[in-house]
Parts: C-alpha cells; structure tokens; sequence
C-alpha cells in the first residue's frame, strides 16, 4: 500500500498522536484505542467562553430548545394545542387525535429519529452531542448562568479555593438558585404536555398538585440541577450511552473537528532568536492551549479523535481567534475528515453507502408516517364473528351470523354509528338500532345476518359490513368479512 | 504443571494451558464479597419474617414467619381489592337489574349490554354443559342462538322457563298410543314432507290420515304449527328438536318424550327435562334477569 503518510516523518513531541499509525482504508477506527487517550479527572471543568462562528451557531441550535418551553402555551380549537393526555388516552397534536390504535406511528418517528442520528453522525460526527443535545445545551446555559455571577474561569476557580465566607455564600446561593429555578421550569414544562398547563400553573398556586405531578416535577427538576449543574461533561463521558454508540458509527470519512498535526507540529511557542543560533524549526501550534481551555468537557483535542469530544467545534473558534492574531491561515484546527489528511478526496454524500442505507430507511420511514397521518381515518372498525355457534339455522330456512361490530370513535364530536351489512341480493340483518359514540370511546353493537340456505353456494361467502356516522356521513369504514354456512355438498 | 511455573509470583494456581494461558487467584472486589456476606445476614431475617423452615414431613407444617404472609394470602387480598373495586363501580346498574323487570332491562340497550357482558361467566357454569358455549347446542339439547322456540322466545318466556324449568311431554305411538308399526312409518314421512313443503303431495295420504287418527294436531296443530308454545316442537320449519333423519323421527314417534311407567323412563324414549334454576342459581333473582337477557340476545330471541 502506498500511502502519502509513509513518506512524512514527524517529531511528534508530547502528543503521542496515534494519526501516524492509522490505516486510512480501515474504516472501523479499531486502531484507534479510545482508551489510550485521556479525559479530563481533574474536578470541574471550567471552560472559557470566547466569541465566534461555533459559538454562535452553537446559541442559533439551542435557541430551538425554546419551543419546547413555548410548546404547552399554544392553543388550538379550544385545547392545548400538544397534550399527551395519558389519562383519557389520546394525544392531541393540533388538529390531530392520536388514539392508542395509531401508536404505531410512534415507532416510525423513533426509527427515523434514530436513523437520522445515524446519518447525521456519519457524515459530519456527533452533531447531536456537539449542538443540539439537551444535555449539552442545559449544560451550556447554566455554565454561562455560573460565568453572569461569579466571573470568568480564573475567578471561578478562585473563588472555589477561597474558604466560606458571607459573600462566596451570597453568590453561590444566587447561582444555585437561578439553577433551581432553571431545573423547575424544565420539569415543569415537561409535565404541562401531559396536563392542562394553565391549568397546573392555577393548582400549583392553590397547592394542589397532585403525587404524582409534584414527584415527576421535582425529580425532573432536581435531575436538571444535578445533570446539568453539577456533573455536567461527565454525563457526556460516563453516563451517556449514545456517545459510545455514535463513536463507532464514525468512519475516516467523517468531518469532525481534527487538529493538522502536519501543520502544527513541531509545537512550540515563539521565542526570539539570540544572535548566532539557529532558529528552531516549528509547526503552527503555538501550543498556547487556549483549544484546551475553551473546551468544554475538557480533552485535548490534539491528541485526534477521542470519546469525550463531543465535536462541539469551540475550540475551532479558540484557534482561529489565536491564528488570526499571528497572521497565519485559519484552519489549525478544522472540519475534516482522517481520509483528508491522508490525501483521499471525499465521495459525493449520495455515494457513500452508509449514506444511502440511513437515507432510504429515513425515506420509507418518513413516507410511511405521512401515509399514516393523511389516511388516519377518523373511524376504526372491528368485527368479530362469533364463534360459538359459528352459524344457526333458523325456523325461515336462511342461516344466521352473528358479529359484535366495535366502533372507535377517534374524531373530535360525538358519532351516530349506523351498521349496515351488504353480500348476496337476499341478505337480511339486524342490529339494535343507532349506537352513539362519545369522541375517543369504543361503542360496540351485536349485528345478526340472514342469508337463506339456496342462496349459500359456499361454506364460506364474502360480506361486508359498512358502519357509517350519520352525523357525517363523509365517515364511514368497510370492514370485510365472511359468512359462514354447512358444507354445501 | 506447577513445577513448571514461569509466572511464580503473580498469584496463579499454576493451572497453565497453552504455555500461557493461566488461571489467576485474583480476589472478588470488597463490594462484591461485602454483598455476599449482607446476602447471608439477610436469610437470618428473611427466614423470621416469610415462612421458611419446614417442620415434619408428616403434618406439612412449618415456621410461620412473623407475619403469617402467604401467596395465596397475597393473592386473596389482591383479589378483594379488585372486587370490591368492581362492585362498587358497577354498583348502581346491578340496582338497575335488581329493580326493573326484565323487559325494561331489555329496552335499555346500557343496560343490556352489561346484562350480555357479565353473563358470560354465569351461562358457562350453568348453562353451557347442556346447550354448549353461545348457546350453540349439542344433539338432544335445544339450540338456543336459534328463532325456533318450544316455550317461547319472548323475553318473559325466556325468564320463566330459566326460573321454574321444563319437561317435555310427548306420548309414545299417538295420543291413544295404538299407532302400529307401518302407521308410524307413514306418519314419519309425513312429517318429513311438512317441513319441507311437501306434505300436500298424495303419496303422503296415508301419513295424513295417520297424522289425525293419532291426534298429532292437538299439540303440533293441523299444520305441524303449534297454536301455542306448549313444547310441542314446530313440524312445519327446518329445525329438529331430536334429529332430522327418519330413524330418529320414528324413534321419537314410536318412544315419546320423557314417557314413564311406574315411574321410571321406558326404554327408548326421549329425556327432555330443563332443571329450575331458581335454587341452584346464586343470587337467582338478578342472575335469572342477567341469563334471560343473555339468552334472549343470542339470535332468535322474540
């Protein structure tokens, strides 16, 4: 195999890189032992905040996040406009009724999502952990709420060593309150999908919240706390399951975050030269370690790929800042891909097969739960055939089914379900009249079917029962279904 | 194999395969070993608290525990919750079926669907042993899913023949009982032909003239249609109380229904008895209500 890499040697000081050993035609990175590197130990991790492209990107993605603060608020026709009404069954999502027997949705929205975690990973790495993660965004919001009270990270770590007085007391209270308050209104907002929002806002007033929504809102508002709070990066990199997951859905050809050790090594910082000596021969890493100190879960990202970077892209930010003042190209650090550093060019996306399998699976999944949503009827129609006696013989000479016909309503009004029952020409059947259906409920109704004996050719003959709601007549469904007779001989 | 040990020092039992593959006599960590020794604190409770010890083979008995618990205790308790949760809320319609008569029952279809739903249970215990599961039937057992009724198929019909039961009465070989071997011959094809439209035909003359010397009409009527439901099967329709075929139909003919001599069933004759249920039944008079609707609902009630 002949590979650029081969040719080019490097000192590669203190970094220890495993780059030059990788094999760039092996895409499982199974040469890249995550164990190797090292993650941050050393208590919290207190992370610089510096201004840039990330950095705005970052706050543009998390803005996101409002809706769901936003979401219980809008209404529609009268209701909250997205309520999982778990006790009465149904989920409403504007001026959709989502009733149990359209739960299998549910698995379409999870199958895609899923995929396009998957996708998304492996084209441009942990987009989800780096920018839109509740984990990483929380986390985020209530660092820069600690930066707003008690300053900037030297003061911070200041201010922790300085021993207990009235006024650390003071800031830290401020700060753990604004926290609480935070992790509050996370819970809360959590529960008001589930019940009446203005509703559970009046009752908290009143103190009147039930068990249950008091335990789920301190649960979830202690655990915000707790998560974003105070373990914070170490979520990413002990509790997490995805991000071990996501380490492996990445291949070479995924962009991530990677530091060009061809360009920045030798590191060193700039010295002037005494008179006579050689100057030393550098890369462009000053090895000023502002990458390090703007990260937040605290890696060193020039030791290469690594499992607690969440490629949030901060430290792009941190080294084109620094660059910029030396007057040297951005790009130190940068997305791209390992094959890139190898000197492959990137297929197109559409030509990389991991592309094309999450992209159809998102495709079909996506298509499906369209399909689902448009032709949700708002009628549901099961009949059962009695089994026992499977048919009777009646005093006229014609053979009677009989069937119990259960209607859900899943409309929003009441339904006045009519039950007809259609087959041969001579078909006779009764039922016990117009069976009235409240919206989300099941009403079920016994339907008898006569067919005279000459007329059945067959043990079996096909029918259809047709339920119409005669309040709209628009609603109907045909449920299909067989007619059981003797053997005819 | 020991003797042989490369690795003395590292705490192997000099069990080595494969020139290096070696069996380490590493410790379980503290946690593990501390659960242990907590697992073997907590049968000391354990074993005061449940029932746990067994004392003679002979009497079954063993260490009680402190609280006398029990599966089957657990599960009687569980079970009463459910019950008394079930009684309370079904409360008010078990009034309902408590207070009205069993027609108004009938017309509130509520009502009468809780009537068909809780009666599930109670027609399998006390009805499906003669007249099969949903009333299907089984030979010499009335159909019940079907129109054709002996005693009527009117809801209060139906009520009383479930509270005080029936016996069929037919006499054996015509009302006299004189009816000779070849009259009843006839008289079978008789009847054969009047439920299949037949019976106007004149090869069934003679079973005509049977068929009012042995008074058949006074119950089955001049039609094969009786005037009321008395029991007497309906001859006229397609539905065979005993069975279709001409051996049978000469059988009932020649043995009757439920005939007795000095007490006791002759040979050869139909037993036809519906018990009373309003005894055997518990909690009859709701239950005869509940089963009547259920009854009524299965097909052919009237």
């Amino acid at each position: 195999m002949s590979n650029s890499k081969d040719n080019v040697t490097h000192d590669f000081g203190p970094t220890g890189s495993v780059l030059e050993q990788m094999d760039l035609h092996n895409k499982n990175l199974e040469n890249i032992g995550v164990e190797i590197l090292p993650i941050h130990t050393g208590g919290t991790v207190h992370a610089k905040r510096i201004p840039g492209f990330f950095r705005s990107l970052k706050w543009a993605l998390a803005s996101v996040w409002l809706i769901f603060f936003i979401g219980p608020y809008l209404r529609w026709n009268g209701h909250q406009a997205l309520l999982f009404d778990l006790e009465s069954r149904q989920f409403h999502i504007f001026n959709l009724t989502i009733l149990p027997q359209d739960i299998w949705m549910l698995t379409l929205v999870l199958l895609f999502c899923s995929m396009l975690l998957a996708a998304s990973t492996t084209v441009g790495g942990r987009l989800w952990c780096g920018y839109a993660c509740f984990q990483t965004v929380w986390t985020d919001v209530f660092t820069w709420v600690e930066e707003k009270i008690e300053g900037q990270p030297n003061k911070r770590i200041k201010l922790e060593k300085a021993p207990m007085s009235l006024n650390k007391f003071l800031i830290k209270l401020k700060k753990h309150a604004v926290w609480l308050l935070l992790g509050f209104l996370t819970g809360f907002t959590f529960v008001a999908y589930f019940v009446d929002v203005i509703d559970l806002w009046s009752r908290l007033f009143h103190f009147e919240w039930s068990l249950m929504e008091t335990g789920i809102i301190a649960f979830l508002g202690l655990a915000t706390y707790f998560f974003a709070g105070i373990l914070r990066e170490q979520t990413c990199i002990g509790f997490c399951p995805y991000a071990r997951i996501q380490g492996a859905m990445i291949d070479t050809q995924t962009e991530l975050p990677t530091y060009d050790i061809e360009r920045g090594e030798p590191r060193g910082r700039l010295k002037r030269v005494k008179p006579g000596e050689e100057a030393p021969k550098l890369g462009d890493c000053i090895d000023c370690n502002l990458c390090v100190a703007v990260c937040p879960t605290g890696v060193d990202i020039r030791y290469g790929q690594q499992f607690g970077c969440i490629t949030c892209g901060l430290c792009i930010d941190a080294c084109d800042s620094v660059m910029e003042k030396l007057k040297k190209p951005k790009g130190l650090i940068r997305y791209a891909s390992l094959a890139e550093f190898g000197g492959e060019k990137l297929p197109a996306l559409w030509k990389r097969p991991r592309v094309i399998v999450y992209g159809s699976i998102m495709f079909i999944a996506l298509g499906t739960l369209l399909w689902g949503a448009l032709n949700m009827a708002s009628i549901d129609v099961k009949a059962l055939h009695e089994r026992s006696p499977l048919y009777v013989q009646m005093s006229n000479g014609s053979i009677q089914n009989k069937w119990t016909v259960k209607v859900v309503n899943k409309g929003n009004n009441p339904m006045k379900a009519e039950i007809t029952a259609s087959g041969p020409e001579d078909l006779t059947f009764k039922t016990g009249g117009v069976l009235n259906i409240q919206p989300g409920n099941v009403g079920a109704m016994t339907l008898y079917v006569q067919i005279p004996k000459k007329t059945l050719t067959d043990a079996s003959t096909p029918i259809v029962i047709k339920v119409v709601d005669l309040n709209n007549p628009l609603v109907f469904e045909e449920y299909k279904s067989n007619f059981i007779g003797p053997k005819v001989h | 194999m020991a003797h042989n040990n490369p690795w003395p020092d590292e705490g192997n039992t000099g069990h080595i395969w494969d020139e290096d593959l070696r069996e380490l006599d590493n410790p379980p960590p503290l946690w593990w070993m501390l659960s242990f020794y907590a697992g073997f604190i907590m049968i000391i409770f354990y074993a005061l608290y449940y029932p746990t010890i067994p004392l003679t083979n002979a009497s079954g008995e063993f260490t009680k525990g402190m609280t006398d618990w029990s599966q089957i205790n657990e599960y009687q308790d569980d079970f009463k919750v459910l019950k008394d949760w079930r009684t309370a809320k079904f409360a008010d319609k078990e009034e309902q079926l408590a207070a009205l008569p069993v027609a108004e029952i009938l017309k509130d279809e509520d009502l009468r669907s809780y009537a068909v739903a809780t009666s599930k249970a109670l027609f399998g215990d006390y009805c499906a042993a003669c007249h099969a599961s949903g009333g299907a039937g089984v030979s010499g057992f009335p159909v019940l899913a079907d129109d054709d009724w002996l005693w009527g198929g009117s809801i209060a019909q139906i009520e009383a023949t479930i509270t005080n039961g029936r016996i069929g009465n037919m006499p054996a070989k015509g009302m006299m009982g004189n009816l000779s071997d070849q009259e009843i011959s006839d008289v079978a094809d008789y009847v054969i032909a009047l439920s299949e439209g037949k019976a106007d035909d004149v090869a069934y003359a003679a079973g005509k003239a049977v068929y009012t010397k042995g008074m058949c009409m006074a119950c089955h009527g001049p039609a094969g249609t009786p005037m009321a439901p008395t029991g007497a099967a309906n001859l006229a329709d397609g539905i065979w109380r005993f069975g279709s075929d001409r051996d049978t139909v000469v059988s009932v003919i020649s043995h009757g229904v439920n005939v007795k001599k000095n007490g006791v069933h002759i040979e050869g004759t139909r037993q036809a008895v519906m018990p009373s249920f309003k005894e055997r039944l518990p909690n009859a008079d709701v239950n005869i209500k509940r089963l009547a609707v259920y009854v009524h609902s299965l097909g052919g009630g009237q």
